[in-house]
């Protein structure tokens, strides 16, 4: 039965694997050239598709040159993915949180901003002891992007303001937000002129897991907490309960006594104190001087996840895995075979929208009695 | 003032109502901020000739407190106007456009203090910016009044910003090129109308990860095809603008309006042709009754999704030839990501226009202006960062949507998928 449920997602990444070995193959020169040769040219075009992947798993899991001089650093990869993959998580149960209670919160990327500013702002500014400094961070961090995302969630509440819309803007505010704030004296270090904060201090930083020639920290270890957390909240508590009542119904909790205003106010701040989370574990885990581009695109590729993971916090935490897998790896694709990393987005894209259209899988594969689970339902502007 | 309080007030009156309070507030904060603040003076130039327009005035020194306080009191003087509409139970459009003239010339005045400022250039310019938001607003307002959210707009544009680029580079034909956008901004729409009306997927979701694709699709083909064989595959060029006869002579109006590159041209025609068509026409009827109640259209005969269908191929390919004017119209060649979120300010100025093609493109103009003005002001140096102009627009949207000046409403089945007997899911 669980098992099952594993069908569809794992075609749509083959599937999606499998079109963007396409266009790989087939945006190359050295297999255009061989238009004449149809079977030479077929060969060509898979292995160059195969090198792709084969330096995108190189990048991301396991690397045998690595291993060559010491096992353990062949691991060095998969210690980029969990890297990559720790905001991801985190942003994901944002937004897969939101989803649950009815709300889509496209406004991680602002969220995780906010995050960012305030694990930075606390970490390079106040002198604490070490394991208090790390806590004041990430408490900064979450109070500032709970705030930023529950304000989504009042406005929506008191005015009907629609939660993507307001959250799309969010997105841009912060990150202009962000920019003047790296040019102010407070942020911007001394004696530099681009945007770039000072350095976040040591008390700060995440411990390292696996010693300091892998970059892997604690960061990854909050985020599984996190993901802990928040199934406990969704499966295990009155309020949970709540969220997914409003999230199927909202008319009918409200008929049945639940506060409608205050789900979506508290699940929009709880949502966007994880996206936050995410903010202070990229600057006090992996990037401790922040940039203007501190957010990448963590808060976007956390709609996908969220989307891939079917909005539950075990989902959330394997599809950011597998992005985090493609982001790290991506790096070496692109080095190494000269594919660019944008492929990861394709990819992406791809594997989503399949997901989305179980029953185009199901066509496409001729598949019986599997379970398709649920697909996020539609509801307009008004909603 | 008992009268109008004794008699319960109508949506549109409550919205004016709030609207005047908005507005009264703006124009104080403009009195006491731009024209009595300010300790020391400076004269501003307002330059008026571009081209070889007719001369009608070349320049104008204006003191900078004096002009911001003199244009905050006629600021003020149009809430007076707005409120005399009001009471005789007017619409208060001219007071309000009024308004927001002299509020920004106040403001103008504020900012620019000791600079040159090139008026007719600084608006010519804000059209020019506003040209691609229009293109997307309507193609908002194309989908989104017969029911589906398009929040694609994005990925439609740099679809067809690539499209037509590449196209106009490989046979080095610019029209070739102009043709070939809306395809590519139409196919794009045929994955969210299929997706959308067929799967019946959420279409926000849907919207959003066909930007993904599109931005990773165009990224990866840049990388892989146009920036090493940038003279075949990205080498464009532009088109040329063209001076209509007589009409380019007029001062300010025809540099701005009439002396513009072909895309614009199209952009009137575009907007005209949505206006008159939406609300004049059979297609426009039923294209509002699908958006509205698609049951009560069903019941008179309109098949809802085949009209959502078509109406999402229009709207992707109109969205695809404003995306032209990325590569055709402004710059010359494809890069990476051109678009920069202009589909969601797109999107924000639909939302600030209620969905209406005329609202839409307003608000398109408005937020233009803005990101102009922003621009001109970086470089001459301003009191207000610029990261904070680059933050109106969507702080603006967040207002609007929030009701404070009135309430907007998306038609009613907007994003909502039809399954035919009546049933939504």
């Amino acid at each position: 039965m669980k098992l099952k449920k594993l069908v569809i997602p794992g075609l749509s990444f083959v599937m999606a694997l499998f079109v963007s070995g396409l266009l790989v193959a087939f945006s190359d020169n050295s297999v255009l050239a061989l238009k004449g040769q149809p079977l030479s040219m077929i060969a060509k075009a898979f292995s160059t598709a195969g090198n792709a992947y084969w330096a995108l798993f190189r990048g991301s899991i396991f690397d045998p040159q690595l291993a060559e001089q010491n096992f353990f650093e062949g691991f060095y990869p998969f210690s980029e993915t969990l890297v990559a993959a720790s905001p991801l998580i985190l942003t994901g149960l944002s937004v897969a949180l939101a989803f649950r209670a009815g709300l889509f919160n496209i406004g991680a990327q602002g969220q995780f901003i906010a995050g960012a500013i305030g694990a930075s702002w606390v970490g390079f500014t106040f002198e604490l002891p070490v394991v208090v400094h790390v806590l004041a961070a990430i408490a900064a961090a979450m109070l500032f992007s709970g705030l930023y995302g529950g304000f989504v969630g009042l406005l929506k509440a008191r005015t009907g303001a629609h939660e993507v819309i307001v959250t799309i803007m969010l997105n841009y505010v912060a990150g202009y937000f962000l920019l003047w704030l790296l040019s102010t004296t407070a942020f911007l270090r001394p004696g530099r002129q681009d945007p770039l904060a000072p350095e976040v201090k040591e008390s700060a930083r995440l411990p390292l897991l696996f010693g300091s020639e892998l970059r892997a920290n604690l960061g990854f270890i909050i985020a599984l907490f996190a993901a802990a957390a928040i199934w406990w909240l969704l499966n295990r508590s009155t309020w949970g309960f709540r969220f997914r009542a409003v999230g199927a119904n909202a008319a009918a909790s409200r008929t049945a006594g639940i506060s409608v205003a205050r789900v979506t106010t508290s699940v929009m701040f709880i949502a966007g104190a994880l996206a936050g989370l995410g903010g202070a574990v990229q600057i006090l885990g992996s990037e401790p001087a922040m940039t203007a581009g501190v957010g990448g695109s963590f808060g976007f590729d956390a709609i996908t996840v969220a989307l891939l993971g079917r909005a539950t916090p075990i989902g959330t935490v394997f599809a950011a895995l597998l992005f985090g897998a493609l982001r790290a790896g991506g790096l070496t694709m692109q080095a190494s075979t000269e594919t660019p990393l944008d492929l990861v987005l394709v990819i992406q894209a791809l594997v989503v929208l399949f997901i989305a259209a179980p029953a185009l899988i199901k066509s496409l594969f001729r598949l019986k009695n599997v379970d398709a689970g649920e697909t996020v339902a539609s509801k307009g502007w008004n909603g | 003032m008992s009268t109008t309080e004794v008699r319960a007030l109508s949506a549109p009156e409550r919205r004016r109502k709030r609207g005047i309070i908005t507005m009264g507030s703006l124009g104080a904060f403009a009195l006491i901020l731009f024209g009595l603040l300010p300790k020391t003076s400076a004269p501003v130039t307002f330059n008026f000739v571009l081209g070889n327009e007719w001369v009608l005035t070349r320049e104008r020194i204006v003191d900078s407190k004096s002009g911001a306080l003199v244009f905050a009191v006629i600021a003020l003087l149009a809430v007076l106007l707005s409120v005399l509409q009001f009471r005789a139970r007017k619409t208060i459009r001219f007071a309000s456009g009024l308004f927001g003239a002299s509020f920004l010339m106040s403001f103008l005045c504020w900012a620019a203090a000791g600079k040159f400022i090139p008026f007719t250039g600084l608006l010519q310019g804000a059209l020019f910016l506003s040209v691609p938001l229009i293109f997307g607003a309507m193609a908002g307002v194309l989908s989104e009044r017969s029911g589906v959210i398009n929040i694609a707009i994005e990925g439609q544009l740099l679809a067809g910003a690539f499209m037509s680029g590449v196209i106009a580079s490989l046979t080095q034909n610019k029209i070739a090129g102009l043709l070939v956008a809306p395809f590519a901004g139409a196919a794009i729409a045929w994955l969210l109308a299929v997706f959308a009306i067929k799967y019946g997927i959420d279409q926000v979701v849907l919207g959003f990860v066909l930007n993904v694709l599109v931005i990773g699709l165009t990224g990866f083909l840049y990388k892989k095809l146009l920036i090493p064989y940038q003279s075949t595959w990205n080498s464009g060029g532009t088109f040329a603008p063209i001076e209509i006869p007589i009409l380019a002579k007029i001062p300010v109006i025809g540099p701005i309006f009439f002396s513009q590159n072909i895309i614009v041209y199209l952009m009137y025609a575009a907007v005209i042709l949505i206006h008159v068509a939406l609300f004049k026409s059979k297609w426009g009827l039923r294209t509002r009754a699908v958006g509205e109640h698609p049951t009560a259209a069903e019941s008179v005969g309109i098949d809802v999704n085949k009209i959502r269908f078509r109406n999402v191929l229009i709207a992707g390919a109109v969205a695809g030839l404003g995306g032209a004017f990325f590569t055709l119209g402004a710059v010359g060649s494809f890069s990476k990501e051109m678009t920069a979120g202009k589909g969601f300010i797109a999107l924000a100025a639909l939302i600030f226009g209620r969905w209406s093609p005329l609202g839409a493109v307003a608000a398109a103009l408005i937020f233009g202006f803005a990101d102009n003005l922003q621009g001109l002001l970086t470089i001459t140096g301003t009191p207000i960062p610029s990261e904070f102009m680059l933050m109106a627009p969507y702080i603006a949207t967040i207002i609007a949507v929030s009701g404070f000046v009135g309430k907007v409403r998306a038609p009613a089945a907007d994003g909502i998928a039809y399954k035919r007997g009546g049933g939504s899911h």
